[in-house]
């Protein structure tokens, strides 16, 4: 039960209260550059949790087997991260075009633009927060990154699918010509920014 | 300094990229797909706007369809028929000649008063108002005039004029088709440039009705299908309409059309075709 209650917990920050487009300020690159149409924002969002997931386990087990024995834990951990992702997505995507055509053609082409984004190596970092933990076993550290990947995926593809539709829609609004495009897309982004803070005080 | 530290950090980031370099290499080599060469060529060829005139997914869809032979090569009308050269010759095959294409919106206006006030959005899709009797306009069939074709063209070529219609630019025109999606009121529509005659009315409302309402709409008084020599054009339903397996296009029913609803642009067309033959003469000579 207290197991399930810090699940949620976890689940609930991930994609509400921590919502990394929306407060975390992190992602924002494909955020802005890929809303444009809701199938290609799916797409890219499925993409996401795609490569936070993998990425979470990966670090989350090179932090334990790696860093921590070796005390590089303090100074070591963005680069071998950086290192790791990247070159586990670029294999992911090697044999995801051999071995699932049909996979690779509707995620293929937004998995090179977020090997190395900020928002999937923010997951990571703050995965560590589980390891320094008093008293939790590796597997429940392990198993709660990924958790918290997955969701923290989920929480950025509800903020780039609500972006998309706002988008489509001022597509046909009359906006007056200099806010026109981006601008204004960052002005819809930090409406909905504040409207994310609502949850701040939550758990 | 650590010495010790220093060089388990250095060891260990070697070791991970080794690792990883050999797992990628190894990956490369065991999950290799082939890409057909020609791919690649055909795109660099096509015109890169993705306009989806060829109904497929972007330049790059198309260009994959081509050489799978999915498609056929002239499909592409904003590159035309050099674009369709340059293909078939990766291809190793011969085409035919593609003949241009290009936009026409079947309504010219008239001045049709509005039925209520309308402050939504700018948009000829929104203002079409279904749950209102059909949009803003007295007449239900026409255009609304909020320019939604003119934004959606790739190419600019349509502009609004003073009389809130749109006029296709013909030079800029690659007859893509962009402008026939949009529209709610389906008046724009892709032609040979060689088919020159047009009705330009979609309205099947009663002559009367139209009469009132519209400076430039059939009212169905079947002048032009008395005048017709070659049994050509047919009032159906108040609506003249144009049987082009029949259509010689002497023009004579633009000449007895009491409202102006029928346009001949022959005289247009054949200038800017010789222009065209011209300009290309010069530039092979």
């Amino acid at each position: 039960m207290e197991q399930a209650v810090i699940y949620l917990k976890i689940i609930f920050a991930a994609v509400f209260v921590q919502n990394f487009v929306l407060s975390k300020f992190l992602g924002l690159c494909p955020f802005i550059g890929v809303s444009k149409k809701r199938s290609s924002a799916i797409g890219m969002g499925l993409a996401v949790i795609f490569v936070m997931t993998l990425a979470s386990a990966a670090t989350m087990l090179i932090y334990q087997y790696l860093l921590k024995p070796f005390k590089m834990e303090f100074y070591l951990d963005i680069v071998s991260f950086i290192v790791v992702i990247a070159a586990l997505v670029q294999f992911v995507e090697l044999a995801m075009r051999k071995l699932a055509p049909a996979l690779y053609k509707a995620l293929g082409i937004y998995l090179p633009l977020i090997t190395t984004n900020c928002a999937v190596l923010g997951v990571t970092q703050l995965n560590l927060e589980f390891a320094k933990l008093n008293g939790i076993t590796l597997t429940d550290c392990l198993l709660r990154s990924i958790v918290n990947g997955v969701f923290a995926g989920v929480g950025f593809t509800l903020a780039l699918v609500l972006m998309a539709g706002i988008r489509e829609r001022l597509e046909s609004s009359p906006v007056p010509e200099c806010m026109q495009g981006v601008p204004i897309a960052f002005i819809a982004a930090a409406c909905m920014a504040l409207a994310f803070f609502g949850f701040a005080g939550i758990a | 300094m650590d010495w010790k530290a220093l060089s388990i950090a250095l060891g260990s980031m070697a070791g991970i990229g080794a690792v990883l370099g050999i797992v990628l290499a190894w990956g490369s080599k065991r999950f290799f797909v082939k890409v057909d060469e020609r791919v690649e060529q055909v795109e660099a060829i096509l015109p890169g706007v993705n306009c989806g005139a060829c109904g497929f997914p972007g330049c790059s869809g198309y260009a994959e369809a081509i050489v799978t032979s999915e498609a056929t090569m002239t499909l592409c009308s904003p590159g035309g028929a050099e674009c369709a050269h340059d293909i078939a010759r990766i291809m190793g095959a011969e085409v035919e000649a593609v003949e241009p294409k290009y936009a026409l919106t079947a309504c010219q206006g008239g001045n049709v008063p509005n039925r209520f006030d309308y402050s939504g959005v700018h948009d000829c899709r929104a203002a079409v108002v279904p749950g209102m009797g059909g949009g803003i306009k007295h007449c239900t069939y026409g255009c609304i005039g909020y320019g939604t074709c003119a934004r959606a063209c790739p190419f600019g070529a349509i502009t609004m004029n003073d009389k809130q219609m749109p006029v296709i630019d013909e030079e800029k025109c690659t007859g893509c088709g962009r402008c026939v999606e949009v529209c709610p009121r389906d008046l724009n529509r892709i032609d040979r440039e060689s088919r020159t005659v047009f009705v330009l009315c979609t309205s099947h409302d009663k002559g009367a009705v139209t009469n009132k309402i519209c400076d430039h709409g059939c009212i169905a008084c079947k002048k032009c299908e008395q005048e017709c020599p070659f049994d050509a054009i047919h009032v159906i339903d108040n609506l003249a309409v144009i049987d082009y397996e029949k259509c010689k296009l002497c023009g004579k029913c633009v000449d007895v059309c009491p409202k102006g609803v029928i346009v001949n642009l022959r005289k247009e067309r054949r200038a800017r075709k010789q222009a065209r033959e011209t300009a290309a003469k010069e530039a092979t000579t």
